[in-house]
């Protein structure tokens, strides 16, 4: 039998892997990127100051709190300086991208919850087989489908539906369908989640209560999907904001998303103190709908099922 | 108030027997009804007609297709062959959500998402009727279930008993012809169970229904049901009320699902009068049995003689030689119930046969008690001989 003490220490032990994982390797590093963003930019190894020298004790540690300012945030709220564009069409595009991804996800996942019990492994195989390959390369195959010499434009003039080929290639139109095909699988596997374990039973209950099928699904199998809805959205949405790869690879010179802003000010104009205070203020934009999601989430631990 | 009603009940309940009025028309016919899926035969060739106001049980054991059956006139599965028609509509090709026939599932099936009110409504809500008019419906049933105070609270707040309840009440709200119910009591502990089989009771007459009920608990379907199927394989075994279910079973299988029994292998050795007489390897005396229905059994046919423990008596005295039927043997078990004992008698032969006695009194002189020596006995009309 352990004594309290011991089962006391186990118990820490436990909790303790979690929170030591978050703290190293989630807050320290956002308090670094905090601190440079409340640094300034200059020439030397590293390209910023103050730099904290604990060697002077507390007169140092107060010197160098008051060197601390927030020009940098001021800088990048400035309108002229194209940030909140950057941010407003980053969240526009990511949501959109998230009502595009639930509009095709829902159907793919309500057919494979509804799909024979022995068939539903492999669905969901297929779901995540794109995993296999790396994503970078999956959205460099995206060029050459949708370039203008691409495999669509070469199928759609082979039979006959356009004389000239479309310009998908380095549109917004290409970021979109990008976002769509790289996210689905964040999409479908929590609708997914939540359409398997529906009780069957409920709609029969709906249909011999006279209400035809396809009501049905609006007044039960939609509503009690709506937490798989949340998570896909959300696990969508989030990553979609501060996505740089695919509007980079695929989106024009006049596709402004504040990944690739974030990007440009870090490596062409070399400030890291202005694009880690881009990446703040994008986490604090993000924080918002994950206080709602975990808002959503305990409501529904509340409600039991 | 509440006891004239029970009177009166018991009073309609007593007359009630639709099935033996050949100008009566039955409610619901199922008529040849097959069902298979795919090589498996879940439901074989089946007649059967329901009555209107009747309390009707779909009995058997888990898989003999009473919950087919049931489905089928739900909507949810359609007959392989056959046809079923309610007040004289053919089923066929009707979906569930235009029938006039609402299921009570056994899981429930609340809608979890809504209040108990907004479950009660669904039904009323779906065929249209005003918001004044659902809400003194939801009002009604909330009553008829005593869950005034809950219409508020969501599925997951309430006791297995009060979703049952509101289950039941949900599938009343919309007035259907036929209320079908698949195991509704299965999930409630015993006591609460049988407190509401007569409550189930009281509401069926109040309401003027037709109910069918789906069980696999005897003891539920002979509370409850006007009359009672007993299934198995997917074939009808026997249809009656439940007085002739258990003392006129049909045959050896409805005699032992329904209640405790002793069957015991005999020959005919011969007829004479009303009487058989029968030879059985367990005892060297013939057997002396009023024949009853089991006509068409002729001297030398194999037959099974079913007889309940409770009609037996049990003595450690020798009975008069007059006194008909007698087993000697040993006591090899004794069960005791506070209301009853159950002996375990062991004859000669090895066979085991099942007795029990009411404990009438609460002081005996001198009680049976294991390995006594004694005498089984029973009257010609205590068994009734089957013949398959």
């Amino acid at each position: 039998m352990a004594t309290a003490g011991e089962k006391g220490i186990g118990r820490l032990f436990v909790i303790a892997v979690p929170y030591l994982w978050l703290l190293v390797l989630f807050l320290v590093p956002f308090l670094i990127v905090l601190k440079i963003s409340l640094s300034q930019d200059v020439i030397a190894q590293p390209p910023y100051a103050p730099l904290l020298d604990l060697s002077q004790g507390w007169a140092g540690f107060v010197d160098f709190l008051s060197q601390l300012n927030f020009d940098n945030y001021v800088y990048v709220l400035d309108w002229n300086n194209e940030f909140l564009d950057a941010y407003g069409s980053s969240l526009i595009i990511a949501a959109v991208s998230t009502v595009l991804l639930l509009l095709v996800g829902y159907p793919i996942a309500y057919a494979m919850a509804r799909a024979p019990r022995t068939l539903q492994p492999t669905l969901l195989m297929l779901v995540i087989l794109p995993f296999w390959t790396s994503f970078l390369i999956r959205v460099y195959a995206w060029i050459g489908i949708l370039s203008q010499d691409g495999l669509l434009n070469q199928a759609l003039q082979a039979l006959g539906l356009i004389d000239a080929p479309l310009e998908i290639l380095n549109t917004d139109l290409a970021v979109y369908i990008g976002i769509v095909y790289s996210y689905l699988p964040f999409m479908v596997l929590p609708l997914y989640a939540a359409l398997e374990k529906l009780d069957g039973t409920l709609l029969e209950a709906a249909e011999d209560l006279g209400c035809p099928p396809m009501r049905a699904f609006w007044l039960v199998t939609f509503p009690l999907s709506l937490p798989g809805v949340a998570a896909g959205c959300l696990l969508c949405f989030i990553p979609a904001v501060g996505e740089f790869v695919i509007p980079d690879l695929l989106g024009g010179s006049d596709t402004l998303m504040i990944g690739k802003s974030l990007w440009t000010e870090f490596t062409v104009n070399r400030s890291w103190t202005a694009s880690s205070a881009v990446a703040v203020l994008l986490l604090i934009v993000l924080v918002v709908p994950i206080v709602i999601y975990q808002n959503i989430q305990a409501r529904q631990l509340e409600a039991g099922k | 108030m509440a006891k004239t009603r029970t009177q009166t009940i018991g009073a309609v309940r007593r007359t009630f027997s639709p099935w033996t009025d050949a100008t009566a028309t039955p409610l619901i016919r199922f008529e040849n009804v097959v069902k298979r899926f795919g090589a498996f035969t879940a439901v074989n060739n089946v007649s059967l007609d329901i009555y209107e106001r009747e309390f009707f049980a779909l009995l058997g054991p888990s898989g003999c297709g009473k919950t087919t059956l049931m489905r089928m006139l739900a909507g949810f599965e359609d007959p392989t062959e056959g046809r079923i028609t309610l007040a004289g509509q053919d089923l066929s090709g009707v979906p569930p959500y235009r029938r006039p026939v609402n299921m009570m599932f056994q899981s429930y099936a609340l809608f979890p998402h809504m209040s108990v009110a907004d479950n009660i409504a669904f039904g009323p809500k779906q065929a249209g009727m005003a918001k004044a008019d659902i809400d003194a419906r939801v009002e009604e049933m909330l009553t008829l279930v005593k869950l005034e105070s809950f219409a508020k609270r969501k599925p997951h707040q309430l006791s297995g008993g009060q979703r049952q309840r509101v289950a039941l009440a949900r599938s009343l709200a919309t007035r259907p012809k036929v209320l079908l119910l698949d195991e509704p009591l299965g999930a409630l502990d015993k006591k609460l169970r049988e407190e509401t089989q007569f409550e189930l009771m009281d509401l069926q007459m109040e309401l003027g229904m037709t109910f069918l009920i789906v069980t696999h608990d005897q003891e539920e379907a002979m509370t409850v049901a006007d009359r009672i199927a007993v299934m198995n394989h997917g074939v009808l075994v026997q249809v009656d009320p439940p007085a002739a279910i258990y003392e006129q079973p049909a045959t050896k299988y409805v005699a032992d699902f329904i209640g405790d029994v002793n069957i015991v292998e005999c020959v005919v050795d011969g007829c004479f009068g009303g009487d058989l007489r029968l030879s059985t390897p367990i005892t060297p005396h013939p057997l002396q049995i009023a024949q009853g229905d089991a006509g068409g059994v002729k001297t030398g046919d194999k037959v099974w003689l079913a007889i309940r423990p409770e009609k037996l008596r049990i003595s450690l005295e020798a009975p008069d030689a007059a006194a008909g039927n007698c087993f000697a043997g040993e006591i090899f078990d004794i069960g005791y119930l506070g209301d009853l004992s159950v002996y375990h008698v062991e004859l000669p032969c090895g066979t085991r046969i099942k007795v029990s006695q009411p404990n009438l009194s609460r002081m005996v002189e001198r009680p049976i008690s294991w390995e006594d020596k004694v005498y089984v006995t029973f009257t010609p009309h205590a068994g009734v001989v089957l013949s398959r």
